[in-house]
């Protein structure tokens, strides 16, 4: 690249040349350029592939071995080498849909009072500290919710629903109640996903059109009316697809749920009870291994949460994405 | 709306406003409860972190339980160099990413890699861990320090791309063309004119990403692993913040426990000054783009 220093006395030909020389190296810069870019971009496929086929190749062996009893078996049982990640897999759904289920609500409130009602010099604080909370490391929420949030559940929210309520009977309450339980996983997981939803939900309400607002408005509406009757349904992809990145947050979220779920391989039929899910499973498990196969079911384990995650983001991305296409 | 007579509009109006005021205050009510846990958890992390620090938390290295005057010197160390291999994989990466998909808005190939960006950022994190323990540790057979920063550096490429397409879709297209006219070529115009003008917005955005990062536990824990010792070799275990919160914060003894709020409170006070400086530059940049624009239109 060293190029010589320009002559001052220089023939029409060297000038000549010099010029094409200097054409010649633009058009290298330019290449340069767009080899650069256009590598990186293609990275983040050649990533995605390189992910899905590494796990895939490990977890052949398990797949191999085990077939549908990797996902229809209940038993984990490393030393007899069974290893079903149903309750895992049910334990990861369960917890997430509770969590999305208490989440919505209060994050479209969040959402709706940021951009309809809040009184503008509240708007910003307001959205700056629901996104601060989203910049809350995963593992600051598990040590809360440990010396926080499950002794709360085991002094006081547990006792009051068996014994004041007398619900001890309902499967839903059964179980030791100890306090590390799928209900803590699923509040954490509350927790975590609220700013997130809000955050996306929010600007999907203020892609809404000004225009909608006013007409509504204009007509009579009173001011729910026009949020109920103009902006949400113009919203309601985008909201829906909020909800939906949620809970991808939700299934894949690790550190948090590891520390309070409980993990314990049981269906997740009691809120009370301990369970499992397929990423705190990972978390515990991974490190630690004890053979090929218990490596390979591990990886499949991963292999699902993958698919499962993708296949959701994937379906959330569209929805959002036409939402803001409509505009 | 059933409306028979004069008095019963009457009512249905007045049920109307008291619908809407009960919405709202519903909705006044679901906001605050979203700030509740806010302001929870930073009571507790204020309070319990509060009670472990001094200097010597800052500067001593990890202790067995029991022996008091354990530190995290070496999780911030650890920490901070992981940070930096994964923004020498991120940013470069990322960058390049960002600009192609801004130059080259409505091509197929930037329309397939603006979702599969946002579908990369969606994995979980703990499968990226994964995936790099099998393609680095596995392989070289041991955790290492440049395993945990490769497994942080790809979960910063495609925040770092979205970011950058943002900031540089932001920088008018008049500069671009004023650039190309006076025969500056498609390299230069981006690299001089472009990048330049998006710079500090990009620097927010590569700041963001790495207080994003800076907090992940679950692609270290079987890359990076952890270290009660002071390393800074990359190709060692390393000890990292988030690992030894999580570490202290399961384990059973007290002041391990009680030292997981300092070290947490630590980490939070990182994240969040790093997204400070970030929004404090973008702050600039808008002012700096306006007089970039405003000069030119004055000419």
């Amino acid at each position: 690249m060293a190029a010589p220093p320009i002559p001052s006395f220089a023939t029409d030909q060297s000038r000549a040349r010099e010029s094409s020389r200097q054409r010649g190296v633009q058009s290298i810069g330019d290449r340069l350029y767009g080899g650069w870019i256009t590598a990186s971009a293609l990275v983040i496929p050649a990533l995605l592939l390189l992910v899905a086929v590494v796990i895939a190749i490990s977890a052949w062996p398990a797949v191999q071995s085990l077939g549908w009893r990797l996902l229809t078996d209940t038993t984990w049982d490393v030393p007899h080498a069974r290893f079903g990640l149903l309750p895992a897999l049910l334990g990861t759904l369960a917890s997430s849909v509770l969590a999305l289920t208490l989440a919505t609500p209060l994050a479209f409130g969040a959402a709706i009072f940021v951009s309809e009602l809040a009184p503008p010099r509240l708007r910003r604080p307001v959205a700056l500290l629901i996104d601060g909370l989203a910049a809350i490391p995963s593992v600051v929420y598990g040590l809360w919710a440990l010396v926080v949030l499950v002794p709360w559940l085991r002094r006081d929210v547990m006792p009051f629903v068996r014994d004041t309520l007398a619900l001890g009977n309902v499967p839903l309450f059964a179980g030791p109640a100890y306090g590390p339980s799928l209900l803590a996983a699923a509040l954490v997981l509350t927790i975590m996903i609220l700013p997130f939803i809000a955050a996306v939900a929010r600007e999907v309400l203020q892609a809404v059109p000004r225009s909608q607002r006013e007409a509504a408005l204009a007509l009579g509406a009173t001011r729910w009316e026009m949020i109920r009757d103009a902006v949400l349904p113009n919203a309601r992809a985008g909201l829906v697809g909020a909800m939906i990145l949620g809970l991808g947050r939700a299934l894949g979220e690790t550190m948090a749920v590891t520390m309070v779920i409980g993990n314990a391989h049981l269906l997740p039929t009691s809120l009370f009870q301990p369970a499992y899910t397929i990423a705190s499973l990972l978390a515990n498990q991974f490190a630690e291994a004890s053979g090929p196969l218990h490596v390979s079911a591990l990886m499949a384990a991963a292999g699902v949460l993958l698919a499962v995650t993708i296949v959701v983001n994937g379906f959330a991305r569209w929805l959002v994405r036409r939402t803001e296409q409509q505009r | 709306m059933p409306r028979t007579a004069r008095g019963g509009e009457q009512t249905t109006l007045q049920a109307r406003r008291r619908r809407s005021a009960i919405m709202t205050s519903l909705v006044w009510c679901a906001s605050a409860i979203c700030l509740l846990p806010l302001v929870l958890i930073t009571a507790h992390l204020l309070v319990g972190g509060a009670r472990v620090l001094g200097p010597r938390f800052f500067t001593a290295l990890p202790t067995p339980p029991g022996v008091s005057g354990g530190g995290i010197a070496n999780g911030i160390a650890g920490t901070l160099l992981l940070l930096l291999v994964a923004a020498a994989i991120g940013l470069p990466i990322g960058l390049g990413a960002g600009l192609f998909l801004a130059e080259r808005t409505r091509t197929r190939l930037a329309e397939t890699v603006r979702f599969l960006a946002d579908v990369l950022s969606g994995l979980p994190s703990i499968v990226i861990g994964i995936f790099v323990w099998e393609l680095i540790v596995r392989p070289s057979g041991q955790f290492s320090a440049l395993a945990g920063g490769v497994a942080l550096g790809v979960l910063m490429i495609p925040l770092i791309t979205r970011a950058t397409e943002a900031m540089v879709q932001l920088v008018p297209n008049a500069l671009r063309e004023a650039a190309l006219a006076l025969g500056y070529s498609r390299a230069r115009t981006s690299l001089t004119i472009v990048l330049r003008t998006a710079l500090p917005g990009i620097v927010t955005a590569s700041l963001l990403a790495v207080a994003r990062v800076a907090g992940e536990t679950a692609p270290l824990l079987f890359t990076a692993f952890g270290t009660p010792y002071w390393s800074l070799r990359l190709d060692a275990p390393i000890a990292a913040l988030p690992l030894q919160i999580f570490n202290y914060a399961t384990s059973p003894y007290d002041d391990w426990r009680a030292q997981a709020w300092g070290g947490a409170l630590v980490l939070i006070v990182l994240v969040f000054a790093l997204s400070w400086l970030a929004r404090r530059v973008t702050e600039s940049r808008r002012e700096r783009l306006n007089a970039t624009v405003a000069g030119g239109a004055a000419e």
